[in-house]
């Protein structure tokens, strides 16, 4: 295996990993929809509130995992580790 | 694809050293920017991008609409019922002057209508520019980056213009925490940025790999996923940059 190879085997498995970032936001964006969801079962007339506050926080929550995502993409196709060789 | 080089910075938006970035790979698939036309700025060889030139056609539709919406506004008829194209105007006005003054509160928020509203009509256009084929120019982070700066100083702007000092000294308030206040200061527009870059971007490259990939299945079953990638998840970046813009910058009026 060329090292060339190895960097971009590595980089793929990288990426993959990197992804793994993907379940904290998921497990967050939830918890903020159920909680939503059963604000708006117990005062139904707030729901246009409850429905952008909710918005908000998931897609504040989201960053973490974009941020894995950013890391995810430079590795696959902007790789900085290519022209350390 | 390989191409070696290591300018992290460059590589996801629009080059400035002259290399194309080649978001693409040999099968077909492209969600990269590319290059039109190289020009010589200062010296140096850069290139008019997708982006510029989706910029340029959402600025020309943007502006158009501004025209049109002036001469209908300015030959309304008091006496008369307004029209469905004054309608929807003034619905538009009426909602971001809302929308501004229960965020930022009725003393401070009509100033700051206009900018929300241009930001939230040129952001909500890159975004859905997707559906017509063009690349997003809010994929770009150039772009993105841009916006949040603008952010940035208009937040430092009215923290000096509100609380004098107090902005600065704000930042000592537990000493021990001072390093980890100034990082959540500068933390704040790279987040803003990225958020609004990552959706965006996430949403094209789904776009790009249907396409290039299946591209000879793909008949009408990725609207569904237009509808989802383009316009819902772009209309809720687009609400939620607005949003933190304007929590972010009234965080400085209260505490006077």
């Amino acid at each position: 295996m060329t090292d060339r190879g190895l960097i971009l085997a590595c980089s793929a498995i990288g990426a993959g990993l990197a992804m793994i970032a993907g379940i904290g936001p998921g497990v967050g964006q939830g918890i903020a929809a159920g909680h939503g969801a059963s604000a708006v079962g117990r005062n139904p007339g707030a729901k246009g509130t409850i429905m952008s506050t909710m918005l908000l926080g998931q897609a504040v929550a989201e960053t973490t995992g974009l941020y894995g995502f950013a890391v995810a993409i430079i590795l696959l196709f902007a790789n900085p580790l290519i022209g350390r060789l | 694809m390989g191409n070696g080089s290591c300018l992290l910075s460059s590589l996801l938006s629009s080059d400035v050293s002259g290399r194309l970035i080649q978001l693409s790979s040999d099968e077909g698939v492209t969600f990269g920017v590319d290059g039109f036309l190289p020009y010589s700025f200062f010296g140096g060889k850069v290139w008019l991008t997708t982006t510029h030139i989706t910029m340029l056609i959402i600025m020309m539709a943007l502006v158009v609409f501004a025209l049109i919406a002036n001469r209908v506004i300015k030959r309304a008829d008091p006496e008369k019922a307004p029209g469905p194209f004054l309608n929807v105007i003034e619905y538009m006005v009426e909602s971001i002057d809302n929308l501004t003054k229960t965020n930022m509160g009725e003393k401070h928020g009509g100033k700051f209508a206009n900018y929300i509203g241009t930001i939230f009509c040129f952001i909500l256009l890159a975004n859905v520019a997707g559906l017509f084929g063009l690349r997003p120019p809010t994929a770009d982070y150039g772009v993105t980056f841009g916006l949040a700066l603008i952010t940035f100083v208009l937040i430092h702007y009215n923290g000096f213009k509100y609380q004098k000092m107090a902005h600065i000294t704000n930042l000592f308030k537990p000493v021990l925490l001072t390093p980890i206040n100034i990082i959540g200061e500068l933390a704040t527009p790279l987040s803003m940025s990225l958020r609004l870059f990552g959706n965006v971007l996430s949403g094209t490259v789904m776009m790009g790999l249907i396409y290039g990939l299946i591209g000879k299945f793909a008949i009408i079953w990725p609207s569904v996923l237009h509808g989802y990638f383009d316009v819902f998840s772009g209309a809720i970046q687009t609400y939620v940059f607005a949003m933190l813009t304007m929590v972010f910058i009234s965080n400085n009026f209260e505490e006077e």
